[in-house]
């Protein structure tokens, strides 16, 4: 399956942002711009209490009528998310809590008004009797027997566990054992927009419409569905411009099904826009992973084996779809990253805690098993006295070995993994860099230097996600493509664009087929009632699921069209091609614009026998392979590292990845730098902590620091292509590789500043607090020379 | 996060502010730029029955000079300061700090007088200003008052403003030609509340020096004669006899219990002391960045 590539507007073109007109302008048009006459908010009794006994509900008698509780909630199930995998409980989560509280912010009660302060005043006036259990916020503890238990019935607070092996044993006779505890903090997931949710019901189609932030609106549907026992039919999602997703809008909250049954109790339109309080302390959690790491090596580096117990807090309850174990049964399946040795074992644990339910975050497990191998593939260099790059080299898979099935057959389509870290490393300068390190700052930082690579499997299709067993399992991808009158094309697709460009991408894939100009394609998503079914948008998916989609439909409509024009050409069937949107013919050609103007408006000038399926078209697509594309890359870094402050500055960020053909490498850079400066969040700045009672302790944006733009430096972006022989044009999905690799190659190189004085940071973020706890304990063991000023002993 | 009901007043004169204080009694905030009190509100942590907005009070933004000293009310921006639109106590003294604070939007709004009133140990203004001495001017029922801000700051968001009173103004002292002054500050992020701030206001030919470590949860640890902390005087070669024990020692007499926090404070201090020692330019020091 091999596309001629052209310049101008398809597959390839460094084409600018469609959608950039609309929403740089600020005429997006997002859940809080939506208003409806009549329309109420919705402002929530959330738990203060991260584990408790509900005794009792006051609401004021005034209120009644217009506070509900789950007592209330006729007919509402509750949101079950459950995996296939051996031995997973389920966690029934009702949409308002019943007899217990499980997490802080837990929904208790709902309050209806006509303005969202009204609400809350109503919601700060039901009073609540809470029994306070003990809290989990401790997920190694939660794991331990005799721990206070999340779910009673369950026995203990796992809700799953899993064992991979193969032939650990043989390794542990290598001459080189290097043992880490690794971890990555909590996060929130914080895009620009939060949830948000307008419900009404259209008396005409007999529907209730959904509005809401969603990047799944047809899995929304579905769970909503099963939670009001309504027929999907009866039900119509519609996701308008949403403001960034990472996985956050992937998951079907309580608050939509709340709202979906308030809309319908009231008969009245009705509101609940996330805040920012609520969005950190209650809902978009993820990433907390802990693992015990060992690495078997040969003297020379070479990877005897890796053996693993990886720990991830799943929260309180398994989140709709993808439930409560993506994460920790990933971490056992991807850990190996991009290398091949022959020894593995790794113990996965999801420990359910009082915390909110851990959700799929851009990257999902791929940057906590990233995190962990890379920080100790770094620390089993340093053991070995060589440096990063020659252990990694010694590892990676190679391209002769491609299509390369690994330790956990994960099938690797295609990719030259080694090139990617030598062209990271002409562009970062090792010599240079440690010429400086060696020689000093005169402002007394350190200067290191981090490394780190992963591959990304993306668009994984049926055969990986029936294994899960999970409530959504993508199939084939569907598009549909319609010529309109006057030859323009309207495009159709389930998934959702939050971000990934699909307006401009989806149209240069068409215009690659059909030459229509990307200028005259409107790319329609977001909206059940007209879109085909589609899991949605996660999984660095979109561009070789739909975007293959949209090329079998356009090939489709390019044959109806071809089959149009030869009969307007009066030519023969096999003696018209159609090429660069013409249908040309022996002795003449005729246009697009002719032919669908000629189909819809003329047609007593063509045939009787004509092809009755006209010029729409709605096809579905599968690669040749569903085991997912990978896409990689080599992360490289310099950082200067003040000891005694514990500040650090990015002084040099480099990337060269492989994520296939492109379809817009503008598109790909932008995918890239938003992702990096989510991964500089990991690394650096992002924790979501809990205190010993499972309370949040980051409530507002002062408290739970992102990036802003002078934390971001301007990367040098290398890419290179390797085609996947498996999708149409070759590309593969890079939508998650930014956020992947960051937070290990920043650790690697503070790691490689601070090294010799006897500091290793091993738990993300790399806070200035952390490492100058380290250096001081590094001095106090009297690990390295005295540096700096020693005053604070003196003074203790 | 939508404030809890209050009503609000926004009177045109200064007396006009301390009436509507005086009668809401406790329930009654003044309001100024609003840059923490909104959030504040927003967030319900402040629930008052009545703010008093006063942006409308005309006297409050002026700016005057006397012997010695320049007075700024108390309505004075940070972006003001910043862009020079309101004169500077000595070349770049406080512009340079308020171009470090928070955000320009924030700068645009947030103000001298509410950075102060509000108190947070971590602003820019009540650790900037206390290192250099200021006073604050008070007005109440009983008329006006004048109050150093080593007084005036009383514990964490907390100051000695009685009840129908607010502040002002704020005096700050010319800093002299021969004098230098050090600030740095910590944040882990451009725009980010400090975590450690020290400062420096020493002047080798008089042989004073006066030293300041704030953002420790507390008003601001001011070393009125920091001579003690360079082996006893300020002449030449200063910065070298930075004694970061005695530094540490003061932290430690002033309740800060944490080692690691006692160093990161001491070493911000010691950027502060370089800086005003001349021995390295502050855009090469990452901390310091933000306040350059």
């Amino acid at each position: 399956m091999k596309d001629v590539t052209q310049p101008g507007e398809g597959v390839g073109a460094r084409l600018p942002r469609k959608e950039d007109d609309r929403l740089m302008r600020g005429r997006g048009q997002y859940i809080a711009d939506i208003r409806l006459p009549g329309m109420q908010d919705v402002a929530f009794v959330r738990s203060p209490l991260a584990h408790a006994r509900i005794r009792g509900i006051h609401v004021p008698e005034d209120l009644k009528g217009r506070v509900f509780t789950a007592a209330d909630l006729d007919g509402v199930k509750n949101i079950r998310a459950v995996s296939g995998l051996p031995g997973f409980k389920v966690s029934e989560q009702p949409v308002l809590a019943t007899d217990k509280v499980r997490q802080v912010g837990e929904l208790i009660a709902m309050c209806v008004a006509p303005t969202r302060a009204e609400a809350e005043d109503m919601a700060a006036r039901v009073e609540l009797d809470l029994e306070e259990l003990p809290a989990l916020h401790d997920m190694l503890e939660a794991r331990k027997p005799g721990a206070a238990l999340v779910h009673e019935h369950w026995g203990d607070n796992v809700f799953l566990e899993s064992l991979v092996n193969v032939n650990i044993e043989a390794a542990f006779d290598a001459p080189v054992k290097v043992t880490r505890t690794i971890s990555t903090a909590r996060q929130c997931m914080a895009p620009i927009e939060g949830r948000g949710t307008v419900v009404h019901l259209d008396h005409r189609m007999d529907q209730l419409v959904v509005y809401t932030a969603s990047q799944m609106p047809h899995i929304v549907r579905s769970g909503l569905s099963e939670c009001l026992e309504l027929d999907e039919g009866q039900i119509r999602i519609i996701s308008p411009d949403v403001g960034g997703g990472f996985g956050y809008k992937a998951i079907l909250l309580s608050e939509d099904v709340c709202l979906a049954w308030l809309a319908r109790k009231l008969g009245a339109p009705v509101r609940w826009l996330e805040d920012r309080r609520e969005h950190l302390t209650a809902n978009a959690n993820c990433r907390e992973h802990h693992y015990e790491l060992t690495l078997y090596a040969e003297r020379d580096g070479t990877l005897r084996g890796i053996d693993c117990e990886a720990t991830v807090d799943s929260g309180a309850y398994s989140a709709y779809p993808f439930s409560a174990c993506l994460e920790a049964a990933q971490v056992a399946s991807i850990l190996p990253g991009p290398y091949d040795f022959p020894s593995y074992r790794c113990r996965t644990w999801s420990v359910a805690t009082n915390k909110c339910p851990i959700l799929p975050y851009r990257g999902v497990a791929r940057t906590g098993v990233c995190f962990a191998l890379e920080v100790a593939l770094d620390a089993l260099a340093a053991e070995l006295g060589l440096p990063p790059e020659v252990v990694r080299l010694k590892n990676l898979v190679r391209p002769e070995q491609m299509p390369f099935d690994n330790i956990t057959k994960k099938h690797f389509d295609s990719g030259d993994y080694p090139e990617v870290l030598k062209r990271a490393l002409i562009a970062i300068d090792p010599e240079k860099v440690r010429a400086r390190q060696k020689a000093g700052e005169p402002d007394g930082r350190r200067i290191g230097l981090g490394l780190s690579i992963y591959c990304e499997q993306g668009a994984h299709g049926t055969s990986v996600y029936s294994g899960w067993g999970i409530p959504m399992v993508p199939g084939h991808e569907q598009a549909g493509a319609r010529l309109t009158p006057d030859g323009g094309l309207e495009l159709r697709v389930g998934v959702h664009s939050h971000g990934q460009s699909l307006e401009t991408t989806l149209a240069q894939v068409a215009h690659e087929i059909l030459g229509i100009p990307v200028a005259r394609t409107r790319v329609f998503y977001g909206d059940t009632a007209m879109t085909p079914y589609s899991t949605g948008s996660w999984g660095s998916r979109v561009m070789v699921m739909a975007g293959g989609a949209v090329a079998t439909a356009c090939t489709e409509l390019s044959e109806r069209i071809r089959r149009i024009g030869a009969h307007m050409l009066q030519a023969d069937l096999a003696d018209v091609r159609f090429e660069n949107g013409r249908v040309i013919g022996p002795h003449g050609d005729v246009g697009v614009n002719e032919i669908a103007h000629t189909w819809y408006r003329r047609p007593q000038d063509l045939p009787a026998d004509v092809d009755g399926g006209g010029l729409e078209v709605t096809s579905g697509y599968k690669p040749l392979r569903d085991s997912g594309t990978f896409s990689y890359a080599t992360h490289a870094v310099v950082v200067a590292v003040d000891p005694e402050i514990g500040e650090v500055e990015l002084l040099d960020y480099v990337i060269v990845e492989d994520g296939g053909v492109l379809v817009n490498p503008m598109v790909v850079d932008g995918q890239i730098l938003g992702g990096l400066a989510q991964g500089i969040g990991t690394a650096l700045y992002e924790e979501m902590a809990f205190d010993s009672s499972g309370q949040p302790l980051a409530s507002t944006l002062a408290d739970y620091l992102l990036p802003g733009a002078p934390e971001v430096p301007a990367p040098f972006i290398g890419h290179m292509e390797t085609p996947s022989p498996y999708t149409r044009f070759g590309v593969k999905g890079i939508g998650e590789g930014g956020a992947i690799a960051p937070p290990a190659a920043i650790a690697n190189a503070i790691n490689d500043a601070l090294r010799p004085l006897g500091v290793e940071m091993m738990r993300s973020p790399v806070t200035p607090r952390r490492i100058v706890e380290q250096v001081l304990a590094a001095r106090e063991a009297g690990l390295v020379e005295k540096q700096g000023a020693s005053a604070n002993r003196s003074a203790a | 996060m939508k404030p809890a009901p209050f009503e609000i007043a926004r009177p045109r004169e200064i007396e006009a502010a301390v009436a509507l204080l005086a009668e809401g009694g406790d329930g009654a905030k003044v309001m100024a730029g609003g840059q923490s009190f909104g959030p504040m509100l927003n967030l319900r942590l402040a629930q008052p029955s009545l703010v008093v907005d006063i942006t409308g009070i005309a006297a409050l933004k002026s700016v005057r000079e006397e012997e010695g000293a320049i007075v700024y009310g108390a309505l004075v921006t940070h972006a003001d300061v910043e862009d020079g639109r309101a004169p500077d106590v000595g070349a770049h003294v406080l512009s340079r700090v308020a171009a470090g604070i928070a955000y320009r939007a924030v700068r645009n709004r947030g103000t001298m007088g509410g950075s102060l009133a509000h108190a947070d140990p971590a602003a820019d203004w009540v650790n900037a200003l206390s290192a250099l001495g200021a006073d604050v001017e008070i007005a109440g029922p009983s008329g006006r008052r004048w109050l150093g801000l080593g007084d005036f700051l009383t514990g964490a968001l907390s100051t000695a403003l009685g009840a129908g009173e607010m502040l002002v103004a704020v005096r700050v002292p010319k800093v002299p030609a021969s004098a230098r002054f050090g600030y740095a500050k910590h944040c882990r992020k451009v725009g980010e509340f400090a975590h450690a701030t020290g400062a420096l206001l020493v002047d080798p030919q008089k042989g004073t020096a006066r030293a300041l470590m704030g953002a420790i949860d507390a008003p601001p640890l001011v070393i009125a004669d920091a001579r003690e902390l360079f082996g006893g005087r300020v002449d030449a070669g200063f910065a070298g006899r930075f004694d970061a024990t005695a530094a540490a020692i003061a932290l430690f007499d002033a309740g800060v219990s944490d080692p690691v926090e006692r160093h990161i404070h001491v070493e911000v201090l010691r950027r502060a002391v370089r800086q005003a020692d001349g021995l390295f330019s502050p855009q090469s020091s990452p901390s310091s960045r933000s306040a350059a």
